[in-house]
This record gives C-alpha cells, sequence and structure tokens, in this order.
C-alpha cells in the first residue's frame, strides 16, 4: 500500500482529528490490557448491548422459532466516510438488507473489526457510533464480535465484516427462478447514488453539492412488499456491486427468460443523471446500498408502488420493466429508437472515461 | 472518442487569467471548469465540456436548426414505419 | 437535461429515419469516424434500423485503441518506478499493452489514479511535491487542448514534478490512410463532431476535393447521427461531394481558435504508430522541444522495450479500415473477448470490437 492510499481516509474524514490524538497501535489487538480497555471502552459502550458487556467467548441466545437466514459480507470502502454514510452504517445496512430481501426479519449481527495500525480512535468512535444508530434503526442487535489490527500498510484504514441472522416469515419470495413472462420489475429508488457519491468521494471529482449514497436499511421496504403482495412477490435482491444490471442479468440467468426494462421509466436524480453524463458512466451499472428491484406478477405493479410511494425509503419507486420469453439477449433495455437493444453486463467497476 | 457534455455556465472565476475558470451546472452538479478556449462566454449560456475544460459555446440559433428542418419535412413523422 | 435530451427525442428519430429510408435510393456505405459515434449508432439500435438503407462501417476513433502498446508499457513502467504516480483516464485503465493493463500494474502495486481532467494531475502533482506525477495523455485533438492547457498551468505554477506521457493522435491523417487503401468502401464520413470543435472543418475542404467524397461532422446524440447520414446521404443521392456542417451549435468552420492557439504553443505534429494500424504520417502530436522538460520521455530513462506480438488471429486492422465488421473475425467473442482482448478495437469499451461485444452479442439459438 502507498501512502498516496494510505491517506485516503484522512483526506476524506469529516471528523477533526487532531494529530496528537491517540492512535491504534498493535497492543490494541494483542489480547493485552490495552486491548480489553478498548474493547471496553471504545467498541462495547459504543455498540450498547447488554450481551456484550459479559466479553464472553461466544454469545447464547434465546430460541428461534421456525427457520432461519444467515449471510455475511465484508466492507472495504474507500473513501471511509462519504457523502451519505461511512463504512460502519454500510456495514449493518448492507448485512441487513441481504436478510431483508431474503425474506427474513434480521435479528442478530456480529461484527468483526479489522483495524490498521495508526489509524486514529476518533475514527473507530465516529465508525462505531454509525454502527449503533444503524442497528438500532434496522432492530438488528450486535452480539458479538471481534478486533484485529493489521501493522500499518496491511489495510486501508479499517476494513470490517459482518455476519447476520434472521427470521424467516413466511410466505418466503420463492426467488428469480420462479419469474413468468408479464411479471413486471420494479425499483424502490433513483438509482446509481452510492456509488457515484463512492466514486466522487474517492477520484476527487470536485462535483458540488457532493452526490449523496443512499446507504440505508431496506427492511421497512422489504416487508412492505411482502405484506402487500404475498405470493404475488417473485423475488426482491438489492442491487448493490454491479448496479440493476447485474440483479437483471442474474435473473435473467436464474429464469432464462429475457428482463426488458425502459430507459425513460428508470428514475435517476439529477446529480446522478450529471454526474453520469460527465464521467460517461451508466447509472444502471452504478451500485446502490438502499434500493432494491423486486419482480411481481403480473398486473400487481401498481399495488406495489401505491404501498411503496407511502414510505420514506421508497417515494421514488418505479416500475422499469418486465420479464418476457427468452429473446435474442438476456436482458435488453428500449432505448431512443424503440427496437430493444442488449443491456451489456459490464466487466469490473465502472471507471470515469473521456471516450 | 472525447465525450463532450454541454453544461451552464453558473458563475465566471477568474475570467482574466488566461488559465480562466468558471463553475458549470451539469443537471444536479457542478464543477469548476476551464475556460481559456471560450473565454467570451457569459453566465447563462451553454458550453460543451471534454476533459474538464470547454471547447465550445454552445450556439443556440444553430441548435434549433435541426428541429426547424424536421419541421419543414411536414407530415411524415415516421411513426408507423417505426412501428411496424 | 437542455442539449441532451431533446437530441434523443423518439418521435423526431423516427421522422428522421423515414427521411433516410425515403431518400436513400441503394444502399450507401458510410464510416463514423469517431468511437463515440459507433457507440451512440449500436447502443441506440440504429445501424440495425438502417440496415437495408446505410451501411455504417466503423473508423478508427478510439484513440485508447490505437495507443501503441509500447506506449503503454512504458506507462506501466512509470507506475511501477518509486516516488511516481501514474495518471491517466479511466478508459486508459483496461487496455492492455504487450502482457498486463493499468490495472493489473496497480493490483501488483504500481502507483495508478484515474483523473476526470488532466488539470486534475496537476493538482495532484501540487499536493504531493515529493512525487513525479505523469499523466498519460491519450485522445484525439479534443483533448489536446486539455492537456497543454495542463502543461501551460504546471509551467505557470512552477510545478516541475509534473510531466506527460503524450500519445495523442489525430484524426485527419487516418482518414487519409483509409481513403487510400486499395480497397476502401467508404463513399462518405461522418466526421467527429468534437473534434471539428477543435479543430474546424476547413481542412477537410481540400479532402472532400482531392477524394470525391461528402464529409458531414456530426455530433453524437441519436438525431445528431441521424442528421447527419441524412445530409450524407441526400449529398450522395443528388452526386455531391461537400463539406457539409450538422453539428453547429458546437463545431465552426475555422474551429475554436484560441484552443488551437493552445494545442499550437505546445504540441507539434509528428509521424506517429497506431496500434493495429502501423505508422500514420503527421499522425499525431509530439511536445515541442521548449516544453522537453515536462515531457514522460526525457525525464524518465526508456526501460527495455519487451517484444510486441500482437495475435495472428486478430483481423484489427481490417476492422479499423472498416474491411470487415468485428463478428466477421473468427476470433472475435470466442479467443477474443473485453476480458481478453487480442486487439486493439476489443481493448477499450470505446472500440468497435468492444461495442458489438456490448450491443450486438452473436445472437443466441432460441430455446424453445
Amino acid at each position: 500500500m502507498n501512502h498516496d492510499e494510505q491517506a485516503t481516509w484522512q483526506r476524506h474524514c469529516p471528523v477533526p482529528v487532531p494529530l496528537d490524538g491517540e492512535r491504534i497501535t498493535l497492543a490494541h489487538g494483542e489480547g493485552g490490557r490495552v486491548m480489553r480497555k478498548f474493547i471496553r471502552e471504545s467498541i462495547v459502550s459504543s455498540l450498547g448491548d447488554e450481551v456484550l458487556h459479559s466479553m464472553g467467548d461466544a454469545t447464547h441466545l434465546p430460541q428461534i422459532d421456525g427457520r432461519l437466514a444467515f449471510t455475511t459480507d465484508s466492507f472495504v470502502v474507500s473513501p471511509l466516510f462519504f457523502p451519505g454514510g461511512n463504512i460502519g452504517s454500510l456495514s449493518v445496512y448492507g448485512t441487513v438488507n441481504d436478510l431483508a430481501v431474503s425474506g427474513a426479519r434480521p435479528l442478530y449481527l456480529a461484527l468483526s473489526l479489522i483495524l490498521e495500525e495508526g489509524l486514529p480512535l476518533a475514527i473507530v468512535d465516529r465508525v462505531l457510533e454509525s454502527v449503533a444508530q444503524a442497528a438500532v434503526a434496522t432492530s438488528a442487535r450486535i452480539v458479538t464480535g471481534d478486533t484485529k489490527v493489521v501493522p500499518r500498510g496491511m489495510a486501508d484504514g479499517l476494513f470490517i465484516n459482518t455476519t447476520g441472522v434472521g427470521q424467516l416469515i413466511g410466505p418466503v419470495p420463492p426467488g428469480p427462478s420462479s419469474l413468468c413472462e408479464g411479471d413486471e420489475l420494479i425499483v424502490t429508488g433513483p438509482i446509481g447514488q452510492h456509488g457515484i457519491a463512492v466514486m466522487c468521494a474517492r477520484e476527487e471529482l470536485s462535483l458540488e453539492p457532493p452526490p449523496q449514497s443512499d446507504s440505508g436499511s431496506l427492511v421497512r421496504v422489504a416487508v412492505l412488499l411482502r405484506e402487500q403482495l404475498g405470493t404475488r412477490l417473485r423475488t426482491m435482491r438489492d442491487a448493490t456491486r454491479g448496479g440493476v444490471t447485474a440483479v437483471l442479468h442474474e435473473w435473467a440467468e436464474a429464469s432464462q427468460h429475457t428482463l426488458t426494462i425502459s430507459q425513460a421509466d428508470i428514475p435517476i436524480s439529477p446529480s446522478v443523471r450529471g454526474a453520469c453524463e460527465l464521467l460517461g458512466l451508466d447509472p444502471l451499472h452504478v451500485a446502490n446500498e438502499g434500493t432494491l428491484v423486486a419482480a411481481v406478477e403480473q398486473g400487481f405493479a401498481d399495488l406495489a408502488l401505491r404501498a411503496l410511494h407511502s414510505c420514506p425509503e421508497s417515494v421514488g419507486a418505479a416500475r422499469i420493466g418486465r420479464v418476457e420469453q427468452r429473446g435474442f439477449a438476456p436482458v435488453t433495455i428500449r432505448r431512443t429508437l424503440g427496437p430493444d437493444q442488449p443491456l451489456d453486463d459490464p466487466t469490473g467497476a465502472p471507471l470515469p472515461r473521456i471516450c | 472518442m472525447c465525450l463532450g457534455i454541454p453544461g451552464r455556465i453558473v458563475r465566471w472565476i477568474e475570467r482574466e487569467d488566461p488559465l480562466a475558470r468558471a463553475e458549470v451546472e451539469f443537471d444536479g452538479v457542478r464543477r469548476v471548469c476551464h475556460m481559456a478556449c471560450v473565454t467570451e462566454a457569459q453566465e447563462g449560456d451553454y458550453v460543451i465540456v471534454h476533459a474538464g475544460v470547454a471547447i465550445s459555446r454552445v450556439d443556440p440559433e444553430e441548435a434549433k436548426r435541426i428541429f426547424e428542418d424536421l419541421a419543414a419535412l411536414g407530415g411524415d413523422d415516421g411513426w408507423k414505419r417505426g412501428q411496424s | 437535461m437542455k442539449y441532451l435530451d431533446e437530441y434523443r427525442d423518439p418521435i423526431a428519430a423516427r421522422k428522421l429515419l423515414a427521411e433516410i429510408r425515403r431518400c436513400a435510393t441503394r444502399p450507401w456505405t458510410l464510416m463514423e469516424v469517431c468511437g463515440g459515434q459507433t457507440h451512440g449508432l449500436l447502443r441506440h439500435g440504429i445501424d440495425v434500423e438502417l440496415e437495408d438503407t446505410v451501411e455504417l462501417i466503423h473508423g478508427p476513433g478510439c484513440p485508447v485503441c490505437v495507443t501503441p502498446s509500447e506506449a503503454i508499457d512504458f506507462a506501466q513502467q512509470l507506475a511501477m518506478t518509486d516516488d511516481v504516480i501514474l495518471t491517466s483516464f479511466g478508459d486508459m485503465l483496461r487496455v492492455p499493452g504487450s502482457g498486463r493493463s493499468l490495472l493489473d500494474v496497480r493490483a501488483s502495486g504500481g502507483r495508478v489514479r484515474t483523473v476526470y481532467s488532466p488539470l486534475d494531475a496537476v493538482d495532484l502533482a501540487k499536493r504531493h511535491p515529493q512525487e513525479e506525477v505523469v499523466f498519460f495523455a491519450v485522445g484525439f485533438e479534443t483533448t489536446a487542448p486539455a492537456t497543454a492547457l495542463a502543461v501551460k498551468q504546471a509551467a505557470r505554477d512552477g510545478v516541475d514534478n509534473f510531466s506527460l506521457l503524450v500519445a495523442h493522435v489525430r484524426v485527419q491523417p487516418a482518414m487519409e490512410a483509409i481513403v487510400q487503401l486499395p480497397d476502401n468502401r467508404v463513399q462518405a464520413f461522418l466526421a467527429a463532431g468534437h473534434v471539428c470543435t477543435v479543430m474546424g472543418y476547413e481542412s477537410y475542404e481540400p479532402f472532400v476535393d482531392t477524394h470525391k467524397l461528402p464529409v458531414v461532422v456530426t455530433g453524437f446524440e441519436p438525431l445528431d447521427l441521424l442528421d447527419g447520414i441524412l445530409a450524407a446521404v441526400r449529398q450522395l443521392e443528388s452526386g455531391e461531394a461537400r463539406v457539409e456542417n450538422q453539428y453547429g451549435r458546437s463545431a465552426r468552420r475555422e474551429g475554436n481558435i484560441a484552443a488551437q492557439d493552445i494545442v499550437h504553443e505546445v504540441y507539434e505534429c509528428s509521424d506517429r504508430e497506431w496500434r493495429g494500424f502501423g505508422v500514420i504520417p503527421r499522425g499525431g502530436l509530439r511536445l515541442r522541444d521548449e516544453w522537453g522538460r515536462f515531457d514522460a520521455r526525457q525525464r524518465f530513462p526508456a526501460g527495455i522495450a519487451l517484444p510486441i506480438v500482437e495475435s495472428t488471429l486478430c483481423r484489427s486492422a481490417d476492422v479499423l479500415a472498416g474491411r470487415i465488421k468485428p463478428t466477421e473475425c473468427s476470433a472475435f467473442g470466442t479467443s477474443c473477448t473485453p476480458e481478453s482482448p487480442l486487439g486493439a478495437p476489443m481493448v477499450s469499451s470505446e472500440g468497435a470490437c468492444a461495442a458489438y461485444m456490448s450491443y450486438r452479442p452473436r445472437r443466441q439459438p432460441q430455446t424453445t
């Protein structure tokens, strides 16, 4: 890791970090007094859940009835703080959203921190504060965790892993292989916001006002869709890396149908629109962190949209397309002229371009 | 190549400088762009920006030409053939 | 967005399509010069709409694709050099040189950063006075004012840790090279609207007189492209050959004089190797001697050039010259893909082969 990248958390951190303030040292992860004090005073007290105070090797949880959903995700984001969120809130929402879209009510989270030696404690505190707030907002409890410190240069400030357990509440959406001809496709808000926000912050693109990430909880949105639609809801997925395009391609593959969308119906905020035109990016390929794609049975999109529009997290929801018999391409898009065009599945993360 | 996007000049910064700059708006975002090639442009004008540099001032009269030509083409708007 | 959305209007586009079909009494062969135009044509399906009316062959207009492997290898070598930060546009990062791409080099510890503007690279150099910041300057004449301004800014502000690795290419010499090919099929050119915005189109007048081929300065949005095609078809149908400007809202006959002055102050024309094409006389730009201190080639010793082995399967020269469509190459989509490209037009997303991979995949057999 070079100096240039090492400094990303310094450039973007909104917290005034005193240069002489306390920093993470290898001792914070070495199991002795310093580590115990750090875990007790910084981590446990920030997260505030009483089961953490025992600091045991494993947390004992009460019996849960029925089937469980279980998921894990690791979070690496540069910069650690971006407009609309930070790695802390992102690590909670990301895992909770994975549980929610799979049909579960999020219950418990495990939180692992990998800290780079030299990271100011003020940053750790700020990130943990966001973790705690996001956990409260999603009603998920952080019940266990771990902390490791790696030597300077071995990590970009801070990595987080979260693992989540949720209780499946029936009926569980049957999944993308159940998609049928005529099913309607919905997104729950304007797309591309997270990826653009992080890219603008990381590459220092100096756009004003800085585009904001949509990083947030999808728990209420997912519950609402399931309550309103029941078995009419085929499947839903949060459109993270690879954006809406990646979800559509996965579903097309799983269902062996063609998913077709219309450019004119895709909700995009003015700042994402402007940034994408300027940087030569397609917002369909850009990551979201608080927006999901849902497929519903034909004729039920209006019901779904009415419900979604009543919820603050999904007021921007829109129908974007439908499922058709497998045609010449797995995913197609209708642009200006009319004939559907294949929607490409790009390789790798989008990069700003001038060509 | 050459992605060039029209943006509206919001305000000049250092207009008299040989390396003049201005704040330019692209839908929901603004960015400071280099204006050395379009020093004649006024606030409110649109410029085509490529790689952070304005390379022309959009001529509003010329911008209408295509639509005037289309109007002169008359009735057949191609709808039927486009749909069939 | 004003000056974008109205040029994507579907009703107007259909009207233009109908008019093109009405005017064309026989299939004409047009070449769009710029990769941005190729993408627009395929992205909006204009080539399919006009399948039996106009054949659109795709020109060499992707400067990233035609950047020689040797320059990319040198950029990679710089990125691996201590205290050097190599910067470029995002387009350049995935393009392989003789072996790896700059993204690969970054993965193995090289310092590579994307910037939106070359002037941002000067700012980066100011913030990192202990490091050398090199900007890999690719692009047509459109981009040259931006990189020339970067050098001027660095000179004025005394930023002496900034330099350019120049790989700029010029469009018109490539058009000359294409029409002089013995099997040239191009009957009219859609000239690149943003190149003409900077350079003007006066210089196409002798070109048209010599070769008797219409040249229509064309923009990038669907209506612009259709309008350019219509103008070219009308000229061909009436047996005319002149320079016509359908992108008047941005391009003027004399071009942007201020931009040209900045370019001429910093650069001069030079012969240049185009990847997949060979050396094109006066086909590129290089820094004038008085700006030599900003030339990365002078500042850093050249490494050992790696032998460049271009694939024998790849028919990129035929694609770049418009002799074949990308799908006619046996390697297309099989041994040559955007993930592991064999030739220039597959390497950048703006290249003709990459555009066909995105928008014209070989049709999958219908499963019934």
